[in-house]
């Protein structure tokens, strides 16, 4: 697209809204949010720019192939909820650390698995959107 | 008892498909990895078929919520017997697609696919909570539709469409029935259903749930009068993916058939009605329609219609003799069936054609692989002391104890229609001529492929037809199977209190 006003707009808008989709991403689990609006809020984020700039130019910021962020999140995911059955805990048993982190608060493999499904998300949003952009 | 590993098989499947993305388009690759991880999955399957087996029912209560709230997963001796046999039958077509999938439909991602269709299946066999069953119906259904069309050919597309809007339809109807049982019963964990059904005065509306789940299973298992989906699609993919779809798909609803009909709408007399008038019609229709075609890919889809009939006698009979038999049956037919298609596929890469009237001098050509052909197709017939023999004979014992001599009459003549199909097949394709039938030219021959090519055809028929020979000549250790599974069946306190964790007070 060729509005200037657009193109200024998306490049304040690609870190806003990757950083609000961490956010939401953390927000999750006792409130609303969680991986999947999070990833998809991160998709929206790179497809915005897409628009702006062309497929070619949101390709190298994100360097890797999108469709790799599929299997990594899912490794992740069933990963976390595998971590439970080596101390002797049914299959995806949330378990948590004692103390909270600083800025990102209690941290569990709950985290994990929504990390996995952030990622999942974004991968699945974006190679679905950018092969549909390819082949118009 | 409580075991936090019987999800091992599900997860195997899981971690296969997630490793093979990571080796998109590497094709080679991803055959030796889905081999080794199916490999993988069938150790496991037997081991946790010997643990069941040994130590009873195992149960894992994941997230580790309690019985009636979380999502149960039991292996009890139904559903360890499925999760092996489905590896059996998943192992063979992993190393059968190797050899036959083109390198067009491996890259579109055909191998992950798969992995994530049998995780699918064994989450099925293995969950002990009905939504959760019906997102594994999902699981599987969504990998189908994928296999189903892969490769975008326009007849592919066709078949698709129809298998596509008629499962859609049966997974809304399972919806609709799991919201029922919900608002009736306040519960989704069918251990805890089947005790509290017990105690709702309106036995209509169970009626009313239990058509709903037996329309939406019937459709999926291809039953009389929701079976046309199933020839209208089943012959258009690949033979591999008919493999897994005729020896697996169609069972999943069987599968699922039985456990609902068994724990939680147990022995009503009106659904036992139905379900006989049913089964035999589902013989019938099966039979005929098989008679009346000449592409193997149709035949063999009728004649898996004609022997899902076979499996719902035994409900319909619903004693613990019949349910044997079904059980008995169930084994038999994911081996043979898968079996049956990977054959179909190796007669098409060795004529070019899966037309009957154009095969022909196969038996004089290849005498080696009629031979090793001649056990799934005499099998399937159930010629004595092959696999298919034995379950028809409790059949027959439990029909003439409960005086069903119709349904015995069906499962006479489903035999005979079957023999005579498979008759014709072998004279067609085995015995006739060859000489002067039309040769199609379309890429490489059987004959061409060098002799480790050749190998990864034939190896998956000689091992599942091993695995129907152990069926039919060992069949008194399957028979003492079946026996402890229609038991189980008949009698699901075991089930409901190892589930829950309770003591039942015996009425």
């Amino acid at each position: 697209m060729k509005s200037l006003i657009f193109r200024t707009a998306s490049t304040y808008l690609l870190p806003l809204m990757l950083l609000f989709s961490i956010f939401i991403l953390l927000r999750g689990h006792y409130l609303p949010g969680g991986g999947f609006v999070g990833g998809l809020m991160a998709a929206i984020a790179f497809l915005i720019h897409s628009f702006a700039f062309g497929l070619k130019e949101t390709k190298e910021i994100i360097k890797i192939n999108p469709g790799y962020l599929m299997p990594i999140g899912l490794v992740l995911a069933v990963g976390s909820g595998m971590v439970p059955l080596f101390v002797n805990d049914p299959f995806l048993t949330g378990l948590w650390f004692e103390e909270p982190f600083r800025f990102i608060g209690m941290v569990g493999s709950a985290l994990f698995f929504d990390i996995g499904v952030y990622l999942v998300v974004i991968g699945a949003t974006l190679t679905i959107m950018f092969s549909i952009t390819e082949s118009v | 008892m409580n075991n936090s590993l019987i999800v091992l098989p599900i997860v195997i499947q899981f971690l296969a498909g997630t490793v093979l993305l990571f080796f998109w388009l590497k094709t080679n690759t991803q055959k030796v990895l889905s081999g080794l991880f199916s490999a993988i999955a069938l150790v496991i399957s037997i081991w946790l078929f010997m643990l069941v087996w040994n130590q009873g029912i195992q149960v894992t209560q994941s997230g580790n919520w309690k019985a009636p709230f979380g999502i149960s997963f039991v292996a009890d001796v139904f559903g360890a017997t499925m999760v092996l046999i489905s590896s059996i039958a998943g192992f063979a077509v992993s190393i059968f697609s190797a050899g036959s999938m083109r390198k067009e439909r491996l890259e579109f991602g055909y191998f992950p696919i798969l992995h994530f269709l049998i995780m699918g299946l064994q989450g099925a066999f293995l969950t002990g909570d009905i939504f959760n069953l019906y997102v594994w119906f999902e699981v599987v259904i969504i990998s189908s539709f994928v296999m189903m069309t892969l490769g975008g050919k326009r007849k592919q597309l066709e078949g698709a469409i129809k298998y596509v809007s008629l499962n859609l339809l049966a997974s809304t109807l399972f919806l609709v029935g799991i919201a029922f049982i919900y608002g009736l019963t306040g519960s989704l964990n069918m251990a805890d259903i089947a005790i509290k059904i017990n105690d709702i005065q309106n036995r209509g509306v169970i009626n009313v749930t239990a058509g709903l789940f037996l329309v939406a299973f019937g459709i999926k298992s291809a039953v009389f009068p929701m079976y046309f989906w199933l020839p209208a699609s089943y012959h258009t993919p690949p033979a591999a993916v008919s493999a897994i779809f005729g020896g697996l798909l169609t069972k999943l609803g069987v599968y699922a058939i039985i456990r609902s009909f068994t724990l939680i709408f147990g022995g009503d007399e009106f659904m036992g009605i139905i379900m006989s008038a049913i089964a035999a019609l589902t013989i019938l229709s099966g039979g005929l329609g098989a008679m009346m075609h000449q592409n193997m890919g149709k035949i063999f889809g009728y004649l898996i219609i004609c022997h899902i009939g076979f499996m719902m006698v035994g409900l319909g009979i619903f004693t613990e003799l019949a349910l044997m038999g079904t059980v008995f049956y169930l084994i038999h037919d994911i081996v043979v069936k898968t079996n049956l298609f990977m054959v179909s596929g190796v007669i098409l890469k060795i004529n070019g054609t899966q037309d009957i009237k154009e095969l022909g001098g196969l038996y004089k050509n290849y005498p080696m692989l009629s031979l090793l052909m001649a056990i799934p197709l005499f099998s399937l017939v159930g010629i004595p002391p092959l696999s298919g023999f034995w379950a028809k004979i409790f059949w027959i014992q439990a029909g003439l104890e409960t005086k069903e001599y119709i349904l015995i009459g069906f499962i006479v003549l489903g035999s005979f229609l079957t023999l005579w199909v498979i008759a014709k097949m072998w004279g067609e394709v085995f015995w006739k001529p060859g000489e002067g039938l039309p040769k199609k030219a379309n890429g490489i021959y059987f004959d061409q492929l060098s002799g480790a090519d050749k190998w990864q055809w034939i190896f998956p028929v000689v091992f599942l037809s091993i695995i129907s020979l152990y069926i039919g000549f060992a069949a008194e250790n399957i028979i003492v199977l079946s026996q402890k599974i229609a038991g189980d069946l008949m009698n699901p306190t075991g089930y409901i209190e190892s589930v829950l964790g309770i003591k039942l007070l015996m009425p």
